[in-house]
């Protein structure tokens, strides 16, 4: 139980955390098409971090989803430190949704074969919706990696800024080895290794290269974050918390 | 129209009203419109995946098209209105996690109404399609194939933005999901 509970933590709260890293595009994009895109994918994050938070509180009573995203400090949260990091410019935005988007693709592929039913069920659902997430990230990675000398440059650099952070989603938590047992998941091991597989050709058509040296940044899937976080957590909170009890919209 | 309609009530079941209905109270539902694409019921959806008695009432079962649907909260609310207006009391509209909406339970007559709405439709895909499927769509103001997708996202989660080269025109699409 504390395992399944861990496994949608950390998936809650990469959607959470991510889905508002993404909403901050929102009016900002560079193009109009990419600002609605964003939007979307933004919007899609919070809506499947609602819906792994609502797992939590059906099947394992813990508190309501609003509460579960609000109101739990910085060193609860499980998320990934990729997802955390600020947007910096587009190009580093980008990448980031390339690495994290196949991670999470791939994931809840994974997850739909699941043997704990109300997760199965959910990942047949999101993983439909995320080919689009995948597809998006594609089709910009592959673009700006053969444009011009400039973008080629941004897109390398971003890359090899975000690779590290980008092998920290698969940090290992305490539970894989009851996880793969029980065949509720596959684990980390196997998300990576499927990752890579898929992703590397992408990279190539991208002419862009994987960097040859590299180090996973873990910590985010235990509580610790960088200091990019708090400062979103509280911004996120800012109106729930300045409501009386039983505020009702 | 929809094998996994539940409607085994039909008319022969009396409720604690005495008027339970299954088929009365499916038909009721094609009153409910989508708010995102209000000349679409939930019917012409696919959203409705069962309707039964219950000890104490009536069940509605649904499904959301997207999980993040914001709309679902009101829909849910507005079939619950709707059973109540034909005179049931205990009315429960149930999120159904068992079975998962994609583009293809749209109805024929759905399709149709997507299209006079002004919206590209998705084809027909089984559960099985890629980018060509994605990237194409007729237009539906001209019905002209020549059309180009200029994004995968659009003005709501389901939507995907076109222009048609015949008739010069910007156009959105449900996409096929």
């Amino acid at each position: 139980m504390e395992a399944i509970k861990n496994l949608l933590f950390r998936m809650a709260d990469d959607e959470l955390i991510y889905g508002h890293r993404m909403s901050e595009w929102t009016g900002m994009g560079p193009i109009m098409e990419e600002d609605i895109a964003y939007s979307s994918m933004a919007q899609d994050k919070i809506g499947h971090a609602l819906a792994n938070y609502s797992i939590l509180e059906k099947e394992f009573q813990t508190a309501i989803p609003d509460k579960l995203a609000f109101f739990r400090k910085e060193n609860e949260l499980m998320n990934s430190q990729l997802v955390e990091l600020s947007n910096h410019e587009y190009d580093f935005s980008l990448v980031r949704h390339f690495l994290f988007d196949h991670a999470d693709f791939i994931r809840y592929e994974m997850l739909s074969t699941s043997s704990f039913v109300p997760l199965a069920q959910l990942s047949k659902k999101i993983k439909g919706e995320l080919k689009y997430h995948v597809l998006h990230a594609d089709t910009w990675l592959t673009r700006l990696g053969n444009a011009t000398e400039e973008s080629h440059a941004r897109m390398q650099s971003a890359l090899n800024e975000l690779w590290n952070y980008a092998l920290g989603i698969f940090e290992p938590s305490d539970y894989e080895a009851q996880l793969i047992a029980e065949k509720i998941f596959d684990g980390e091991k196997v998300l990576q290794r499927k990752w890579m597989e898929k992703i590397s050709p992408i990279i190539e058509k991208a002419n862009l290269k994987i960097p040859s040296s590299s180090t996973p940044v873990y910590g985010g899937r235990k509580g610790y974050h960088t200091d990019q976080l708090q400062p979103l957590l509280t911004e996120m909170a800012e109106v729930i918390s300045s409501e009386a009890e039983g505020t009702e919209w | 129209m929809n094998s996994s309609i539940n409607t085994n009530a039909e008319e022969t079941k009396a409720s604690p009203q005495g008027r339970f209905g299954g088929a009365a109270i499916y038909k009721s539902l094609e009153e409910v419109m989508d708010p995102e694409i209000p000349t679409l019921s939930v019917i012409d959806m696919g959203m409705i995946t069962g309707v039964e008695e219950t000890s104490t009432g009536v069940r509605v079962k649904m499904i959301p098209t997207f999980t993040a649907c914001p709309a679902i909260y009101v829909i849910k609310d507005s079939i619950q209105k709707k059973v109540e207006s034909l005179g049931y009391d205990n009315v429960e509209v149930q999120l159904d996690d068992s079975i998962i909406w994609d583009s293809d339970r749209i109805t024929p007559n759905g399709k149709i109404l997507l299209e006079n709405f002004g919206l590209g439709t998705p084809q027909r895909h089984c559960g099985n399609f890629g980018m060509e499927e994605i990237v194409h769509s007729k237009c539906p103001h001209c019905g002209s194939e020549d059309t180009t997708m200029n994004s995968i996202f659009g003005s709501t989660l389901c939507r995907s933005t076109h222009f048609c080269f015949s008739c010069k025109q910007a156009f959105e699409r449900f996409k096929p999901v």
